[in-house]
Formats: C-alpha cells, structure tokens, sequence
C-alpha cells in the first residue's frame, strides 16, 4: 500500500512538454529521501488540459501541479511528499483562491464538464490492465456474455439513442441491427481509429488513456453482431496509443478476456492492429476496409453497405474509437440513464478538442446542448490577448465555421448541420478578428486537394479549380463572377461526389462565404484583406506620429525600401517592400502597422 | 515531388536484404499482409526505392504495379531517402491559425529547400503534417522524434543549430 500516488501525464501533449523527463526526475528524488515505499509515481493518460502541460496531480488531496519543470521536483519531493505542505506557487492558479485550495472539479474547466469517453483517461495507469479492471473494466462484458443476448445488446444501444461519434452521426444500434441481420461464415467488427481531422485528438487521448474500454466494446459488438475478429485501424502517427494498445491486447489475452473461451461462455473474440499510411480518406468507411485489405485506399460506391458487404466482402460494422468508449457504461448503467443526458435527437456527451485563438487548449467532454458560448467562455477561458472572437470552426476540412451570431446555439448533431457546419469528430478550432475566412478556406482546400484520392472527378478536379479560384481572390486578382463560379462549383462537387470527403469538401467554403460574404467581397471589390492576412493584398506603412527615427528597421529591411535620416520619421517605399515584415517586428514604438 | 538528393544510388545492404525476407516470411501467410510488410521494409530501410518494392513483388508473387500504387498513393511510403535529421512541421488547423505558416517559410529559408525535399549533404529533410496532436502547444514542429512546441520563428535558428 502506498499512501500518496503521484499521476504524471503521459498523453501526447504532456510527453511533447517533456513529461517523461518529469517523470524520470519525480523517481529519482523520491528515492534520493527514502519515499519509494510510501510514495507511487503513476504514468497516466491526457487529462485534457493540454495547454497547462506537463500536468501532475498527487493524490489523496488530489493537488494539482501544471507546467512543471524538472527543476521544481526536488521542492514538490520534499516540501509536499515528505512534509505534506502543498507547493501553492506551483499548483494550477485557477485552483488556488483566497481561502485555500479548490478541487479540481470545481475550476471553471472541468465543472460543466461530464466525462464518459474520457472517464479513467487521466484516472488510470493504461498499461495495467488491472486498473481498468479496478474500476468496473471487462464488467459490461461480463454482463452481455452471461446475462443478455444479442439482441438485447442490439436495443439496449437503440434505447441510449448513442450515435456514432466519429461525425456522421448514424445510430449504432442500428448500424450493428443491420450487420447482425445478415448471415455469414464470418462477421467483423472494425475500430476507426485513423484519426485525420486536423486538431481533433479524442480519439488518440482515449486509446493513450484508456485503451481497455476500446477493446471491450469491440467484443460486445462481436458477440451482438455474431463476429469473432476485430480489426483497429490506426493512425501510425500515434506511437503511443499504437504502443498502448498492442500491451493493453496481450494483457487482454492473457486474462483470457480476448481469444477462445471469454468468460467460460465459449464466446471467441480477437483483435489486431492495423496501421494507417497518412491517408485522410481513410478515414472513410469504405476506403478503411479497402485499406486493411492492403490496398489503395480509395472507396467503394454504397449499396453495398458494410453491414451487407464489408471487410474482405463480409458484413463489418466499423465504430469510431470515441464511440465504443461509451459502450461498456451504457451496459452498466442502463440505457435510460445515457438518454437522460443531452438533447432530443443527440443523446450523451460528445468529446471536443479545443484549439486554436483559446486559453485552456485541450480536450473537453460536455453534454450534448451545452452552448458554443459555455464552451469557449467558460470551459475554455476566453480568447487570449483581448482579442475579440470571430468565428469557431468544427468538422474539419468537411465543417464550417460558426460565427459570432450563432454563440448561444446548443452544440448536437442537427442543430451544427442547420447553420452549415456538422459536429464532425469534434475539433473546434476558436478563431479570432485576425484570422482570415477566405484564407481559411483556402487553407482547407488546400488540405482536401492533397488528399482526393483521385478516384471521381468532381473531387478531384473539382476541388482543385476551388482552391484556384480561391487563390484568386487572396490575391486581389478575382471578379465577382469567379465568386458565383465557385459557389456553383461547390454544389456541383457535393452533388457528384462518391464518398464523404467529396460530398463534404466544399463546406468550409459554402459556410464562410454564408457568414462572411463581406470579407470575400472585400477581397475582390477593394482589393482589401480585412483581417490583414493575405500577405499580396497588405502594404506595410509607417506612421509618422509614433516614428522616432532610430534607423532600426531601415537596417534590417532586407530590400533597402525603408528610406529617412536619424530622428526624422521614415517612410517605406511601397514598390520596393517584399512585406516580409522584419521591420513591423524590430520596431520599439509601434509605429509600423499594415493595412 | 522534387528531393535534391534525387538519383542517389540504392545502398542495401545484406543484412538489411536478409532483415526483409524474414519479416515476409513471418507475415506472407496472415490475412491482407502486403501494407504491414510494406511499412517494415521503410523501417529496415528508411525509404521504399523500386529496388525493395522489386524485392518485395518477387518474394510475394505480387505485381510491382500493385506495390507501386500502393506507395504512392500514401504519404508515409517515401520513394527517396529521408535526411538524417526529418523536420516535420505540423500545417494542421490549430497549428495553422497560430501561425506554422511563418515556421515553415523560416525553414524553407534556412535550409533552402521546401516541403518533400532533402538538404544536399543529406542532413535534413522538411515535411509538412497534419497534426501530431500536440495542439496544446501549437504551433509545433517535429525533429526525429522530438517535438518542439510554442515556436516563433526566431526560434527555428538555434534549435536547427543543435542538430550541426
């Protein structure tokens, strides 16, 4: 028995600030004062609040140390395990208030939070199967092998009303009803685990943090659906959780919770990994099973569906990694008691990586309907600097930005989809008055042009004449008519398009030229970026007010086009700046601005 | 895309050669086993050159054009060597809206190479990624495998120094 158990985070974000070192220095110091018997140092996953990394928390008063550094070890080590006086100073400021210490619960990040998905992520050590057993692990199975039949499984998922968390937002119980319908020598059930919106990152915090409850609601469907094989399709940029999940696997067969016999029900269920290349369209149902196959990942037209015709032409089911994680609380806890959370329509909660111009970046798991606003201003601290917000972008390349005038809407399923975004795997991606929305929709057919497979046309060349057209405009260089070219062409694309990537590819666009028509407008009327982005629309100026005439950016202008004497205001000559912007940098006194 | 180290001559080795043929022996009879073969033989060589894809068709009775689709059609299969030293900026959108942009553009400066190329003397190499997942700390850049977060460009210079 310890009495105290330090938890280091070793999700991603907290290893990339140097969290592994932390850890290495916490092990030496506690054994340098004699405490290794006393004292447990305990490797967990993400805690969520990754902007605050590396996060470590000590238990039992649950204290809450944030941006450690190595060199402050020795003080916690002593001060704190040792004596039992909590380092204030070090501790995480939102916890510390005139009167003493707050729980963590309490702070304005983690209390309208509800966590599920994450619910051992930060809690427990991953790579110990007998702490997800310690915390209800393996229970649900146990349950669905020995008290319920497949068909029971099947409603009670109906019953949550859970949908698939990956974006789409099809009911599960459905999806696996359809799968178990159809006979066949050989069912499978697949994870999604290829985790390519860019700043979306629940899914990698659920198999870093958490991998066992992937691998027990894997078997559920497999018992549900009659399958005796999992695959989890994984990104291979995820080192950590592919490392987590192949011990979590062995440790599950050891235990006899994967393999012949689970449970002594004669129930046989495995799974193994599959890596992913770095193919966006991966992501895609279809083209997943085409890629497990060992093939060029590019989808299939549906009907057939997955149920029908899947992984090597047999019926598969393929859930998203955030998904399953609900799985085994809903068995334990009911069907009635996850459709109590949440809206009409979308019932739970949904996990949502918050990034971009916000001050707590990191993972957060809220009830269905909570509002954009609670989530930015509240959970997520506001937007630095002062500045003020502009829009939120969610569903990645296959999203839309919301702006300001939709703050108060509840986040689901429907109500994302009525004002042009979609929920997405849950990146938000908080954007300020400096951001550009023409160029971020640039910046996201950029993304989509790189990743068409190439297989139908709309998408392929579709997009790319987008993003010419966009370019266009960045540059000053568009009419109004290449703006109605490109609205039409982005109706053509979605109407024309296979598979999702297609379908979805222009809605970065569609969605910023909803709200911000005005800023395209300005680009192409008044040859004017607004936000003070796009680089070839911009002319750097001096204002003669606050120049004191030091001379500083002349000699650094890398093109001599910054002309004055000493103590006299300087100009630059518009013709000759590059706009690289090494003058506005050097200045003291603010006297550059761009326009 | 272009790499300046284009053209260098293919330098297996036997062990190399020998370390292949037993990971297709161990796999050729699992299910679907070309991908998982393909992704060992880029870590045994660092790269894919037709000269292991060859290698690979012949052991495995499976046309060169198929392996070849293959490769190119994912970004993690390299046809060229790598640099010693793989920079990998993340051109992600939470990285993006902090400005990784300006980070690249600053690599691209200093190395004088840009996105898929390799440095001459064969010691850097610069990608773009889509997200390491270290969004927290945006925006971020990779070197190997250490990750270097909360950048400005003033930065790029001293930490490329390190790696001289």
């Amino acid at each position: 028995m310890y009495r105290s158990h330090v938890l280091v985070c070793g999700g991603t974000g907290c290893t990339s600030s140097g969290s592994q070192q932390i850890m290495e220095t916490l092990k030496l110091e506690i054994e340098k004062a004699g405490l290794q018997d006393e004292v447990s140092v305990v490797q967990t996953g993400c805690h969520g609040l990754c902007a605050l990394g590396p996060i470590m928390i000590v238990y039992p008063d649950a204290s809450f140390y944030s941006m450690v550094k190595a060199e402050d070890i020795p003080e916690i080590v002593q001060e704190h395990l040792l004596k039992g006086r909590v380092v204030t100073r070090l501790l995480y400021n939102e916890t510390v208030t005139p009167t003493g210490v707050k729980a963590l619960i309490d702070t304005d990040f983690y209390k309208k939070q509800h966590r599920i998905a994450l619910r051992n992520c930060g809690i427990i050590n991953p790579e110990v199967i007998d702490e997800y057993i310690g915390t209800g692990g393996y229970e649900a199975l146990g349950k669905v092998l020995t008290e319920m039949t497949p068909d029971d499984v099947i409603q009670c998922l109906l019953d949550s009303g859970l949908r698939g968390r990956g974006g789409a937002g099809f009911p599960t119980g459905l999806k696996w009803k359809f799968a178990k319908q159809n006979d066949a020598d050989q069912k499978y059930v697949c994870c999604n685990a290829d985790e390519g919106d860019p700043g979306a990152f629940m899914d990698r915090s659920v198999l870093e943090g958490d991998p066992h409850t992937v691998l027990e609601a894997m078997a559920i469907a497999g018992y549900a659906i009659g399958a005796t094989q999992g695959y989890i399709y994984v990104r291979a940029e995820y080192p950590i959780a592919v490392q987590r999940l192949r011990i979590a696997i062995e440790q599950a067969r050891e235990y006899g919770l994967l393999g012949d016999d689970i449970f002594g029900t004669g129930f046989k269920f495995d799974i193994d990994i599959r890596l992913g290349a770095g193919a966006f369209v991966c992501g895609e149902e279809t083209a997943l099973m085409t890629s497990i196959e060992s093939n060029r990942g590019e989808p299939r037209p549906r009907p057939p569906f997955p149920a029908v015709k899947g992984l090597f032409g047999k019926p598969t089911i393929l859930n998203n990694v955030e998904t399953y994680a609900n799985i085994p609380q809903i068995i334990l806890n009911g069907p009635e008691w996850f459709a109590a959370m949440g809206t009409e329509k979308s019932k739970g909660t949904k996990v949502f990586a918050l990034g971009g111009k916000i001050n707590n970046t990191g993972l957060v798991e809220i009830p269905m309907g909570t509002t954009l606003r609670e989530v930015i201003e509240e959970i997520g601290g506001g937007i630095p600097g002062g500045r003020k917000f502009k829009a939120a972008q969610t569903g990645g390349p296959s999203g839309g930005c919301i702006p300001a005038e939709h703050f108060d809407i509840p986040i689901d399923y429907d109500n994302l989809l009525s004002i042009g975004s979609m929920m997405g795997s849950g990146g938000l991606i908080v954007m300020d008055e400096t951001d550009c929305m023409v160029d971020i929709a640039k910046f996201f057919l950029e993304f989509t042009v790189e990743e068409s497979c190439g297989k139908c046309t709309p998408c392929r060349i579709g997009t790319r004449r987008m993003l010419e057209i966009l370019t266009k405009i960045t540059k000053g260089q568009a009419t109004m008519e290449d703006l109605d070219k490109l609205e039409e062409l982005c109706y053509y694309i979605k109407d024309n398009s296979l598979c999702g990537l297609g379908q979805t590819a222009p809605n970065p666009v569609l969605s910023t030229l909803r709200f911000f028509r005005d800023e395209y407008e300005a680009h192409i009327k008044e040859k004017r970026c607004p936000a003070g982005v796009c680089k070839a629309l911009l002319s750097y100026h001096i204002n003669p007010d606050k120049c004191k005439g030091c001379t500083l950016c002349a000699r650094n202008c890398p093109n001599n086009a910054i002309i004055g004497s000493v103590k006299n205001p300087h100009i630059i000559d518009t013709e000759k700046c590059i706009k690289c912007g090494a003058c506005m940098e050097k200045c003291k006194f603010g006297a550059i601005y761009k326009q | 895309m272009a790499c300046k180290k284009d053209g260098v001559p293919f330098g297996g080795t036997l062990e190399q050669e020998q370390a292949l043929k037993k990971v297709i022996a161990e796999l050729k009879d699992t299910k679907s086993p070309l991908m998982p073969i393909m992704q060992q033989a880029q870590e045994i060589y660092g790269y894919l050159p037709i000269e292991v894809q060859t290698m690979i068709s012949d052991e495995m009775d499976i046309p060169l054009e198929k392996i070849y689709g293959i490769a190119t059609f994912y970004s993690m299969f390299a046809l060229q060597p790598k640099g010693k030293y793989q920079i990998s900026v993340c051109l992600g959108t939470a990285c993006y809206v902090k400005g990784s942009g300006t980070i690249f553009s600053k690599l691209e400066e200093l190395l004088g190479i840009t996105n898929g190329e390799c440095t001459p003397d064969g010691r850097f190499s610069l990608d773009s990624c889509r997200c390491v997942g270290a969004c927290g700390l945006a925006p971020v850049m990779m070197i190997n495998d250490e990750v270097y977060g909360r950048l400005v460009p003033e930065d790029i210079p001293g930490i490329l120094a390190k790696y001289k």
